[in-house]
């Protein structure tokens, strides 16, 4: 499948967009006409209809390019959005296989991986790499393996090591991120870095999410989706950059609704990593702007109800307190009280 | 929606090594490459002996990044439940199997400054596999290794040609020589990880003395599968499948489950991963919780049972399955 990547920006003028293909290839995170915290996790398998994000394992779409240039600029303004802690190094080894060897084979377009024992050879078209190296020796790479491929990958990236019964944030790329800090949770563990998520923890859904990772067998990865919503497409809408994007939520008026809000769903995977027993946990950002979503039927109704009816503790938490009013207001005239399919894919 | 991740297998070779332990290496039927695993890793060896079908947990042996083949070495146990004997006496090269995916309850904590290892017996497996993967990565370890006599003791001189007898430390019962656990223990360097793997007496006996020398827990590192413990024979009602099933005296609960057709999670089947935790809905008589897993107020609340070890002693169980 060959990819038209888009020349676009998540900063400044914004010019992202969706194109029509990718609308209806979008993660949809609401399988109902409501929303609440579970512990919704299923097997990360091929599903959906032909070219769904479900469709691949890691998912490469049509702003791959653009994505990679604003990870790039996030770097270079704060190198502290990666960091990987020095007992990590063979889980770093293990993404780095993971990602180049799904990339390689489901897109042998853009990327291609050719082994000669641990003597590597990479070729990422898109971002016109090419990189021969020797797998397990770091010395071969320009950077760290974690930067080296999370820099041609898209979503964030956390790795999170597992002992003493716990997970603990020990290395990862965060640059696409829902208002958390790589730099503040790093070294946490995970009760830790969700202590700030309200309601979840009181009906115990951290808990039976942790029994469940830790278990977490090597080739059956799994996937949830959760979801959010951001003023402006901006990928990076980190606390270290607040003062840049938090403004925006007070910028919001009925007649730019259809523009400006977009829902930011974050497809999530989980791998257990093969040589460091670690888990990989990949959050892929996609972001569709209402008057995207609402060319969907389906989804402007089902999304105009799970907004309206939204508990207010997440409300708040999501920080969507300003301007959901108006975003209701706007998405009722697409909800015309008809019944919806179950399940998250367009009819 | 599950994914079958199971592995078939051809048994490529079956080496005596030591008295009453044989290995066995296993290639893919499919020609693909197993998994890389980490050091410490266990599999579920799927057998079809006769009528039954057993399924055990055996720690990997062969090295962590090996794809052409897994390795085990298993132990004939005198009152074998079935699976050693079977493994000893009935399987032939050439003959097909099937493996779970590897499984890691007994990984090494990668922060570790230097790993201590203690192996008891057959209790040696794992730490073949960590060795490897230990000397690959640079790391600082040494084993002490116990056996009863030179010829029960699996693979201890290829050990010490391997990683030198500085580094491999064997101890032999015969020749009334013990690992000197205390002196072992009572003068590390900060960031030194224990390891234990070995009959149950060891293990306890090693952890409690690293406790009085003042280990952090979190330093301290153990591995025990459980054979079920045989017992009287019980009923079991599957309230969700509205069922009845026997549970016989040499059978786990799980094992019933499972010879009744009714799927339930696993993972270990030795007592130590929490995956089979069952509800219990009501028991006419007394649980008897033989895992690792449980906590001692969770055990006591006679709510929850894990069915791969654990059974009754009394009539029946009703179960949330």
């Amino acid at each position: 499948m060959n990819i038209n990547f888009r020349n676009e920006t998540f900063r400044d003028d914004y010019t992202f967009r969706n194109s029509p293909e990718t609308i209806r290839r979008f993660p949809f995170p609401f399988h109902e006409d409501k929303y609440m915290y579970s512990v919704n996790m299923e097997p990360h398998v091929p599903a959906g209809p032909a070219g769904h994000a479900y469709n691949n394992p890691i998912d490469v779409d049509e702003h791959y390019v653009a994505e990679m240039r604003d990870r790039a600029l996030v770097l270079k303004e704060d190198p502290l959005r990666y960091q990987a802690l020095p007992h990590m190094m063979a889980a770093q080894w293990d993404t780095l296989e993971l990602l180049m060897e799904s990339q390689a084979a489901a897109y042998p377009e853009h990327f291609s991986l050719t082994k000669d024992g641990d003597r590597w050879h990479w070729v990422n078209r898109p971002l016109g790499i090419d990189q021969t190296f020797t797998f397990g020796d770091a010395s071969t790479l320009p950077m760290e393996p974690l930067e080296f491929i999370t820099r041609q990958a898209q979503g964030d990236f956390c790795i999170v090591d597992q002992r003493d019964g716990n997970l603990w944030m020990d290395a990862g790329m965060v640059t696409t991120q829902a208002d958390w800090s790589l730099d503040f949770d790093v070294g946490m563990n995970f009760f830790e870095w969700h202590g700030p998520v309200p309601l979840a923890h009181e009906i115990g859904v951290f808990e039976r999410a942790l029994k469940f990772l830790l278990n977490l067998q090597q080739g059956k990865p799994v996937r949830r989706l959760n979801w959010t919503m951001t003023i402006n497409p901006r990928l990076d809408t980190s606390p270290e950059n607040y003062h840049k994007w938090g403004p925006d939520r007070a910028t919001v008026t009925p007649e730019n609704v259809g523009d400006k809000v977009h829902l930011r769903c974050e497809l999530q995977s989980l791998w257990r990593l093969p040589r460091s027993n670690a888990i990989l946990f990949v959050i892929r950002c996609y972001l569709i702007k209402m008057e995207e979503l609402v060319t969907i039927p389906k989804w402007g109704r089902r999304f105009h109800r799970v907004l309206r009816d939204l508990p207010p503790e997440l409300i708040d938490y999501k920080g969507l307190t300003r301007y959901r009013p108006a975003t209701v207001e706007w998405l009722s005239k697409f909800d015309d009280g008809k019944p919806t399919t179950p399940g998250i894919y367009p009819d | 929606m599950t994914i079958n991740t199971e592995m078939k297998v051809r048994v490529a070779k079956i080496t005596p090594v030591a008295d009453k332990v044989k290995r066995f290496r296993f290639e893919r039927t499919d020609g693909q490459p197993m998994p890389v695993f980490s050091g410490g890793a266990h599999i579920i060896v799927s057998m079809r002996d006769g009528q039954v079908l057993r399924r055990n947990p055996y720690s990997l042996m062969s090295a962590p990044g090996d794809t052409s083949g897994y390795e085990i070495s298993v132990l004939r146990v005198e009152n074998s439940r079935g699976g050693s004997a079977f493994l000893h006496e009935k399987l032939k090269e050439g003959d097909t199997l099937v493996l779970s995916q590897p499984v890691n309850l007994f990984p090494f904590d990668h922060r570790g400054k230097k790993h201590i290892m203690m192996a008891g017996g057959i209790g040696i497996t794992p730490f073949m596999a960590m060795m490897e993967q230990m000397e690959l990565e640079g790391r600082a370890f040494e084993l002490h290794y116990a056996v009863r006599t030179r010829s029960h003791g699996a693979y201890w001189k290829e050990l010490q040609q391997r990683y030198g007898a500085h580094r491999i430390k064997i101890y032999c019962d015969a020749e009334k020589l013990f690992i000197p656990v205390d002196a072992i223990l009572e003068n590390q360097p900060l960031g030194t990880h224990l390891y234990v793997c070995g009959p149950a007496g060891m293990i306890s006996g090693v952890l409690g003395k690293a406790r009085t020398h003042g280990w952090p827990k979190e330093n301290l590192h153990s591995e025990e599968f459980l054979a079920p413990p045989p017992g009287k024979a019980f009923q079991v009602k599957l309230a969700r499948a509205n069922r009845t099933i026997d549970v016989a005296s040499h059978q786990s609960i799980l094992e019933a489950v499972e010879a009744a057709g009714i799927d339930a999670p696993y993972l270990c089947r030795g007592g130590a991963c929490g995956q089979c935790e069952t509800a219990v809905v009501s028991c006419d008589g007394e649980l008897e919780h033989n895992d690792h897993f449980l906590e001692p107020d969770e055990k006591a609340s006679g709510k929850k049972i894990m069915i791969c070890v654990s059974r009754i002693k009394g009539n029946a169980v009703t179960l949330d399955l």
